[in-house]
């Protein structure tokens, strides 16, 4: 940090405001053709990029994070608060614009959100960032009052001389504080001293999300807007042919059809009209070598490579020998389909290039890729392209992707107007990013006192890294072996490979990415090794995890907090997982019955949560309860298969999520380590699966092997 | 042209016979706040009150409800302080917000006809609404709040 810079905000327009609890969420709008508004004349102060203080005292926080239902709107300035002691009520929050070299993730170095990563990379800078200003602010009173500055403390606003009780609010002393040197390394509170940190702060985006005056992407209206639909090819890596658009362009309210990369864009005064005018559309497509791609085929494939060593991924002693060591054996296959993201706000961007400018509002998770894809494009440099993130009608992975982003700058620069480019929930769920479909083989040996003796894995599907570039080809891909490759337990001989095998579907980061599959195999599979060796499953777990105290913490309180052992009413079973994820370690017991029909119920998930220090509780809790619901769709429901190359399924008809009359009681516990941050978004879904699968099994003796759960094999005969 | 009262204003938009509700709502009278999730009747983000009732703004056309009252997000009340908006901004409910207002009107319909509802009740209302956020434990908290406030008992 240099010296402190001053400027103000003051020119940007605010998306929305959220009257009454003085909290103002803006962002970036729009002046078209414009690019960032200019710095004014000092009348604030702004130690570094996070946050100012302006004369009244009001404290505007940047928060680079986009909010995609995670909490980053209130956790974020919770931290710079914290550190800063601002008053809660003069603060203001914005968010930042596309500016990696201000606003970067200092540790993947991109300004892109994803890997639960919001609080965990940045704690310690944006505390830094709070106390820096602190520390000026009580340097500047210290002048003021000729005092040194041991004897003045701060409380929230102000600065006040301890001896006489003096004080002075932050915004008298905005100007002095403006002319100090930014401290490199400002002193951070001691956790005792923690005012928002760890406390119940409430949300500060729930009254724009609950008056309908949030704007979310497909809420974006600039003046001169047009709205496009784009269809696409069917078929995964197709391309067009020809197409013919008279009779689009007769429909009422279709402006223009151009082709872009992703398809054929219908670009209309409105979206009903594009779409209309989409559905007249006579296209040719060169469906490509895909086309006659199936599940089946997959499966198939799949199938066979698992009979051929793949890359080895981890060795420890000699895993072979021991299965052949004459102890008691078994070998199991798990596989996991392909899911979609189904974020509930379509995919979606808005965009306006000129000739000297590209603005984009667009609920994207990557807010420099989209400025790097808008420079591309539009062959600007990258100061040309403006970002605006706004609210994002979920995220999970799948808004970190650039498609979308495409769609629209590609879409004005051929209009020459600004454009918004919606999709349909059908092109939603057919033209994702889908969480990687995968086949696995385990097989394991236990001695006669029933201790584990080998543990051996295959692992047979895409690399997501791999796949995106990411990764080089012929290298194990990191995230496809995240959570088998580094499990827990204790067991002497361990053999992991890996067998890349990809069908060219693509695949993306899906809510805790490896992890939400390979949690749910290896958590099952040790289930099957207890009951093999005649253990309890959360004995078994906890005697195996002498070398993991955090994982035996949160197994240890979910099985308390879940009573586990404890009678049951008849017809009911428990069943429990555990897994270190993104920075934290989580456990869940699951209380199940199924019904005659098959149809699995869970009553109740326990879950309990290690993420170090837990900034907001109700935040973590939050996560946690949403955590569950999702992996609950993707285990009673999530499906995406393939026929012709093509996705079989549409919308929520077919691709149905977890509706309240199914959801559970969920019981969050945090256990507070006091360990460093760890993640939130993701880490409260790999356990979910697996726990309401072992409780399957402890109820019905029927092992489920492949998700979705199959409940017609669990009807009772 | 057609006659609607929104809101409680009476606005004419000229729209064709099969254009859905939800689009004059978002794209003629700037009412974003009721969202579109699906298309097809089969998520509720959409909801909307048509003379009380909830009903889906994507698969009603506007033609249809010319001359009922279409209440939406932005009139459900003035200050935000219905009942549910209360009990909702009490307990944290939203995450991504996207589904909230399609939620908080099919909410609002359940506590007009029924003030004290059961979790069957509640389960009943409100499973023709998707939260992929998983909200519902938090939504279902919240009515029984808002059926609180509602009978004055805030």
């Amino acid at each position: 940090m240099g010296r402190a810079t001053t400027f103000s905000r003051r020119t940007l327009l605010k998306g929305s405001l959220a009257a009454g609890s003085g909290l103002v969420i803006g962002f970036w709008l729009p002046r078209p053709g414009a690019g960032p508004p200019p710095a004014e004349a000092a009348d604030a102060f702004a130690p570094n990029q996070w946050l100012s203080i302006d004369r009244d005292g009001v404290v505007t926080i940047v928060n680079s994070v986009p909010e995609m239902g995670q909490g980053s709107l209130t956790t974020m300035p919770m931290i710079i608060a914290d550190e800063m002691d601002a008053e809660w009520s003069k603060i203001k929050i914005e968010q930042a614009p596309a500016n990696p070299q201000l606003y970067a993730n200092p540790v993947t170095g991109a300004q892109a959100y994803g890997g639960s990563r919001g609080v965990r990379d940045h704690f310690e800078m944006w505390r830094k960032a709070g106390a820096a200003a602190r520390q000026m602010l009580m340097q500047a009173a210290a002048q003021e009052w000729n005092v040194k500055v041991e004897e003045v403390d701060t409380e929230p606003g102000y600065v006040v001389h301890k001896g006489t009780g003096r004080k002075l609010a932050y915004g008298q002393l905005v100007d002095k504080a403006s002319q100090l040197p930014v401290p490199k390394d400002p002193k951070l509170k001691t956790p005792d001293k923690f005012r928002y940190i760890g406390k119940v702060v409430h949300r500060t985006d729930t009254r724009e999300k609950v008056n309908g005056s949030g704007v979310y992407g497909v809420d974006v209206k600039v003046p001169g807007m047009l709205v496009a639909s784009i269809e696409r090819c069917p078929v995964f890596r197709g391309t067009l042919k020809s197409f013919d658009a008279s009779a689009t362009k007769a429909v009422p309210g279709v402006n223009n059809v151009v082709q872009v990369s992703n398809g054929v864009a219908v670009v209309a005064d409105s979206f009903w009209s594009a779409l209309q005018g989409r559905k007249a559309l006579k296209i040719t497509w060169e469906e490509g070598p895909l086309a006659q791609l199936s599940s089946a085929e997959i499966t198939r494939g799949y199938e066979a490579l698992a009979k051929q060593p793949g890359m080895v991924a981890r060795k420890d002693g000699d895993a072979a020998k021991a299965l052949a060591g004459g102890g008691k054996t078994m070998e199991a296959v798990y596989q996991v389909p392909f899911l979609e993201h189904a974020c509930m706000e379509p995919m979606n961007t808005t965009a306006h290039v000129t000739a000297d400018a590209c603005v984009i509002w667009s609920p994207t998770q990557n807010p420099g890729g989209a400025q790097a894809t808008g420079a591309r494009i539009t062959g600007l440099p990258p100061a040309k392209v403006t970002v605006n993130t706004t609210l994002l009608g979920g995220g999970f992975g799948r808004r970190g992707e650039q498609d979308f982003i495409v769609d629209a700058v590609e879409t004005s620069k051929a209009v020459g107007a600004p454009v918004k480019v919606m999709w349909t929930r059908e092109d939603d769920i057919q033209h994702g990013f889908y969480r990687p479909a995968t086949y696995n083989v385990f097989r394991a040996a236990v001695d006669t006192q029933g201790h584990p003796v080998a543990w051996w894995n295959r692992v047979v599907g895409p690399g997501i890294l791999i796949q995106k570039g990411r990764a080089q080809a012929g290298t194990i891909d990191g995230a496809a072996m995240e959570g088998v490759r580094n499990f827990p337990y204790d067991i002497p001989n361990v053999e992991i490979e890996w067998t890349e095998k990809d069908y060219g579907v693509p695949i993306g980061f899906w809510r805790s990415v490896g992890p939400s599959q390979n949690i749910y195999i290896v958590e099952s599979f040790i289930d099957e090794v207890a009951h093999l060796a005649g253990k309890d499953p959360y004995e078994y777990r906890r005697a195996l995890l002498g070398k993991s105290p955090r994982h035996k913490g949160v197994l240890e309180l979910a099985a308390t907090k879940g009573n586990w052992g404890a009678p049951l009413p008849e017809g009911r079973a428990r069943g429990i997982a555990v897994a270190f994820s993104y920075g934290s370690y989580a456990a869940h017991v699951a209380e199940v019955s199924v019904a005659p029909d098959g149809k699995v119920r869970v009553h109740k998930l326990t879950g309990a949560i290690d993420c170090g220090i837990a900034v907001n509780p109700d935040g973590v809790k939050a996560q946690m309860e949403g955590g569950t619901v999702y992996a609950l769709t993707a285990a009673f429901y999530g499906q995406i298969t393939l026929d012709h190359g093509r996705v079989q399924q549409s919308n929520f008809h077919d691709y149905p999520m977890l509706r309240i009359n199914e959801a559970p009681v969920v019981e969050v516990h945090i256990l507070d380590s006091g360990a460093a941050p760890g993640g939130l978004g993701e880490p409260g879904v790999p356990t979910v699966a697996p726990a309401v699968c072992n409780a399957i099994f402890a109820l019905t003796g029927k092992r489920v092997r492949s998700l979705p759960i199959n409940f017609d094999e669990l009807k009772k005969a | 042209m057609i006659s609607l009262v929104v809101n409680g204003k009476t606005q004419q938009v000229d729209v064709g016979p099969d254009v859905p509700l939800l689009w004059v709502l978002r794209e003629q009278l700037g009412l974003t706040g009721t969202k579109y999730g699906c298309g097809v009747a089969v998520c509720g983000a959409c909801t909307v009150h048509v003379d009380g009732q909830p009903i889906r703004s994507c698969v009603t056309t506007a033609a249809a409800v010319a001359g009922s009252k279409v209440v939406t997000i932005e009139g459900l009340s003035t200050k935000t302080d219905h009942p549910v908006q209360r009990a909702w901004i009490e307990l944290d409910v939203p995450q991504c917000g996207y589904c909230q207002s399609g939620q908080i009107m099919s909410a609002a319909a359940l506590l007009a006809k029924m003030p004290s509802p059961t979790d069957a009740d509640i389960d009943d209302a409100m499973s023709d609404n998707i939260c992929r956020c998983g909200t519902y434990q938090r939504i279902r908290a919240a009515i029984k709040r808002a059926a609180a406030i509602q009978k004055g008992g805030a």
